[in-house]
């Protein structure tokens, strides 16, 4: 009994450390990949390993699926493109302006949705996206079924020549960090604790006194935010915003880099991202078969380790962890 | 023995889960730092009045009033702010939180909450094991944190629903003790109980609680006089 209760002691601060451990170690491991990974491959996992992080935030430690994160990720790779393109905006200021668009996208979709829970959540964030989708394909300035193209890849800060994909990877390396680090301190603070409350007994947290809608809601937006980031990135490195980016299948691309990876862990989302992306990328000579192979996964997924895969092997070093104790 | 003004007031409150009527109109007070339990065989409507008067049930009727003020019209979170605390059967326990992220999740509602050394004092066993998740406690410790806990927040008024059940004698003695310290403190409590053994150990006044209905109230040093008829009651 005392064993037990010493290791269970010192779990929470160890997975603290741990976390972020391994989060020094893969940006170590990140900051060499370039040398034997294409750079742009590398770039492409990072935004959607972002964009799992923010779709995570939400699934994970709200509970909220929500099936229209598309919206975010698209609308803002659109605005960044467009402000830096035809506006002649620097690239972080573009980012930046993809970023809060998404907010504020978040904020009316998430007053609208945020009241409603499981399927009919999950309903409301689709039609919302569905009509932004239209919106995108009828507004002169995203360029219909093109898109908008060669948006250019100016210096950043007016300083660094980010033409050059490995000046501009480590650039995005940062990104990706900065909104890993957000979604990190996110979940660890008071206002996590909160969130994880509402996941597991929302009428109980509202008995205590919690006005959980609010606390919903700042979390719909900051999951909107970060998902609008990673698109915006993704748009200059691509130098191209498109129709995919807004479409229903990104959003439920990314609902399924999540379940690979493991919902509601802190890494779950950036393996599933991973994962997803490398089928994406080197099975390509498929054709269409890569989305068989895709639902083929994601059926053995749900089937056989509905964890993922971070989940289940947290499961099974927590096992080996208890067996030794 | 309750010469205090009257904390909590409820008068004709029904309540409906979905389309079955529980509540017929409960009528009961509790005073200021009083004890008062609701007594009732199971699904006589003990923890649905707990639920009613902590707005957790959407469809009610009738009058709530603390300290004067009416609450049947707020919503849960603005009742609980308010001053109530409720401590539900299930206890309520968070269990992606450890014990400490759980005592200091409720918010503060009212200056004059205890602190948390205060708490560990009367909870000891809490304290040792602060960074345990909370549903990896014994019965008996989850439910002094779901105690615990809501005593942070400054609640005055607190609603206890069967703190007792399914614990080991020695634990219902401790909570006893911890009711009546509580008590001392100047707490006015609500309490649901089945077991009246308990309940005269701790309580001022019972009400007995049938189809949704106060059909009496017993004071406590008259429950010897009333043991038959409150076994009759009770159905013990």
């Amino acid at each position: 009994m005392n064993n037990a209760a010493i290791t269970l002691t010192s779990q929470p601060a160890i997975a603290k450390n741990r976390d972020l451990s391994i989060l020094a170690m893969l940006v170590c491991i990140a900051i060499v990949a370039p040398l034997v990974i294409y750079p742009v491959f590398l770039m492409k996992v990072l935004c959607f390993a972002l964009f799992a992080l923010a779709f995570n935030l939400l699934i994970g430690y709200v509970g909220l699926l929500s099936f229209g994160h598309a919206m975010f990720f698209g609308g803002a790779a659109y605005i960044s493109g467009h402000v830096v393109k035809v506006w002649g905006w620097s690239p972080e200021l573009g980012i930046l302006a993809g970023t809060v668009c998404a907010a504020l996208l978040g904020l009316v979709t998430g007053v609208l949705a945020i009241r409603r829970q499981g399927i009919y959540f999950a309903m409301v964030t689709l039609a919302l996206a569905q009509m932004v989708f239209f919106f995108c394909v009828q507004a002169p300035f995203t360029g219909g079924e093109d898109g908008i193209q060669a948006i250019p890849r100016r210096p950043i800060l007016g300083l660094f020549d980010l033409s050059n994909d490995y000046a501009f990877y480590y650039v995005v390396l940062a990104i990706f960090t900065f909104g890993f680090l957000v979604i990190w301190r996110t979940i660890h603070s008071p206002f996590g604790q909160v969130l994880k409350a509402i996941r597991e007994n929302e009428p109980r947290a509202i008995s205590l006194g919690y006005r959980v809608e609010q606390y919903k809601l700042l979390a719909f937006v900051l999951s909107a935010a970060l998902a609008g980031m990673a698109g915006a990135t993704k748009a200059i490195v691509f130098q191209l915003a498109s129709l995919t980016d807004v479409s229903w299948q990104m959003s439920g691309e990314v609902v399924l880099m999540t379940l690979v990876g493991g919902m509601g862990t802190v890494f779950g989302p950036i393996v599933g991202a991973g994962v997803i992306i490398t089928m994406q990328n080197y099975l390509a000579g498929f054709g269409e078969w890569v989305l068989v192979i895709q639902g083929v996964i994601f059926v053995v997924v749900v089937l056989a380790f509905r964890k993922g895969i971070v989940g289940e092997l947290q499961a099974w070093w927590q096992r080996r962890q208890n067996q030794k104790g | 023995m309750h010469n205090g003004s009257v904390e909590l007031a409820v008068k004709g409150l029904n309540a409906w889960y979905g389309e079955s009527h529980i509540l017929h109109g409960m009528d009961f007070e509790v005073h200021k730092g009083e004890v008062v339990t609701l007594l009732g065989r199971n699904g006589a409507g003990k923890t649905t009045t707990m639920k009613a008067v902590m707005g957790m049930i959407p469809s009610r009727k009738g009058s709530v009033q603390f300290e004067g003020e009416e609450l049947i019209q707020l919503p849960s979170n603005r009742i609980a702010k308010k001053g109530i605390a409720f401590c539900p059967e299930e206890r309520g326990i968070f269990s992606s939180l450890n014990v400490y992220e759980n005592l200091t999740l409720p918010p503060p509602v009212k200056p004059g909450g205890m602190s948390l050394d205060e708490i560990y004092e009367i909870f000891p066993n809490l304290k040792e094991r602060l960074k345990s998740q909370g549903t990896k406690l014994s019965g008996g410790e989850q439910q002094m944190l779901a105690i615990g806990r809501i005593l942070r927040t400054g609640a005055t008024m607190l609603l206890l629903d069967e703190p007792t059940e399914g614990l080991a004698p020695v634990i219902v003695q401790q909570i006893g003790a911890m009711i009546r310290l509580l008590k001392e403190k100047g707490y006015t409590i609500l309490l649901v109980e089945q077991n009246f053994r308990f309940a005269s150990t701790v309580a001022d006044r019972h009400y007995v609680v049938e189809h949704g209905k106060v059909i009496d109230m017993i004071p406590n040093d008259q429950i010897g006089a009333n043991i038959q008829k409150l076994e009759i009651y009770l159905g013990v």
